[in-house]
């Protein structure tokens, strides 16, 4: 029980003190994993970076779940999980009851109108890199042309007609993506 | 896949939707919250008009300045907003159950797994088509921020796109420096 309590309370620090998401809480989760309660070593902890990469889910959910389960099986799981997302639980809910009670006061609101152009961008940020992945292997630029995936072009070119249409659902287009690329990557031999 | 119809008008929101959708997007999107953020924005707001996209806009500017990971903040902010506290149980467990499931009982054949042929084609396909998703869902946004005409959030899109995209800067500092700007200049009814 007791090794259930620390899992939690591990993870909410991590949970709590993860200010910007993503990669910038790898520091805490070593601090707390690695060096303060020795749950995994350094070797496997480099590890949750890589399955990371392959698996879904926020890097801070997945070290959670690797090191719970390592720890004590599914209930250890399911403990650091739990601890890393119950800060988030209470702060969004505050955050969120005085978005819908103060949302309309001057300050608040002025932050919001900044704020809601830099999430367009942090979204164009994230699909740019998604599309380079998809279609040349690589997230950053510059791209050559001869090397563009061209299955993928024409899988990405009838994704994006059929979610634009707005016939298609957004669920459906991803599964049938993912049949489209089995079907035409098979078909090329590869 | 063509027959399906989809009415414009809001469709009703349930719990089982709620949960579908959430565990369906988290399952299938490998790579942080700002490419789950954009395939619910897709779902939420211009399949189902759950909420109007301002609001989605704000819920999502909220789930980044909390501590956390922005996906799962996200998704509790858009549960609770979707059915209060049952509705933020709903879609925090549909987004954390994928990882929580493939990392305890997958973990030990994941590698196989992953590396398997058929499911690196079926992975590489769906790939561009959440690619596709997100980009439809960003264009949309950039030309609706452009028609309104203001040049103070067409700066902030372009200037905090560059500043994280091309010069990797971490997202907490553009998001405090676009709050300060928005609590300094965007207090008029205009930006809202």
């Amino acid at each position: 029980m007791l090794i259930l309590w620390e899992l939690f309370l591990s993870f909410a620090t991590v949970g709590l003190f993860c200010i910007g998401g993503g990669y910038a809480s790898m520091p805490l989760i070593q601090a707390e994993v690695v060096e303060k309660h020795a749950w995994l070593s350094m070797r496997e902890f480099v590890d949750i970076f890589t399955i990371s990469q392959m698996t879904p889910g926020p890097i801070g959910i997945n070290a959670a779940t690797f090191v719970g389960t390592r720890v004590d099986g599914i209930p250890g799981s399911i403990a650091a999980t739990a601890g890393f997302v119950f800060p988030s639980l209470i702060i969004i809910l505050i955050l969120a009851y005085l978005y819908y009670k103060y949302g309309n006061v001057g300050a608040i609101r002025g932050i919001l109108n900044g704020l809601r152009p830099a999430v367009v961008a942090l979204i164009a940020s994230a699909g740019v890199g998604i599309l380079l992945l998809a279609l040349w292997d690589k997230e950053k630029l510059p791209v050559s042309l001869d090397a563009t995936n061209k299955i993928g072009v024409l899988i990405f070119a009838l994704s994006l007609a059929a979610i634009h249409s707005k016939k298609v659902g957004t669920i459906k287009t991803l599964l049938a993506s993912g049949v489209l690329g089995l079907v035409f990557y098979s078909l090329a031999g590869l | 896949m063509n027959e399906v119809k989809r009415q414009p008008e809001q469709q009703p929101v349930t719990y089982w939707t709620l949960f579908k959708s959430t565990f369906i997007i988290s399952a299938f999107t490998v790579g942080g919250g700002f490419v789950l953020i954009p395939l619910m924005k897709a779902k939420f707001v211009d399949e189902y008009h759950w909420i109007s996209e301002k609001e989605s806009l704000d819920l999502v500017a909220i789930a980044q300045s909390a501590p956390g990971a922005v996906a799962i903040n996200a998704a509790i902010i858009m549960g609770y907003r979707m059915g209060k506290v049952k509705g933020l149980l709903t879609t925090l467990l549909g987004t954390v159950l994928p990882p929580l499931i493939t990392l305890t009982i997958v973990s030990q054949f994941y590698t196989a797994f992953a590396t398997n042929h058929y499911v690196q084609m079926v992975l590489k396909g769906m790939q561009c088509g959440v690619a596709a998703v997100i980009l439809d869902v960003v264009i949309d946004l950039i030309v609706k921020q452009c028609r309104k005409k203001l040049l103070l959030p067409i700066l902030i899109m372009f200037g905090s796109f560059i500043a994280s995209y091309i010069f990797n800067i971490n997202i907490m500092y553009i998001i405090l420096v676009d709050a300060f700007i928005g609590l300094g200049l965007m207090q008029k009814p205009i930006y809202n």
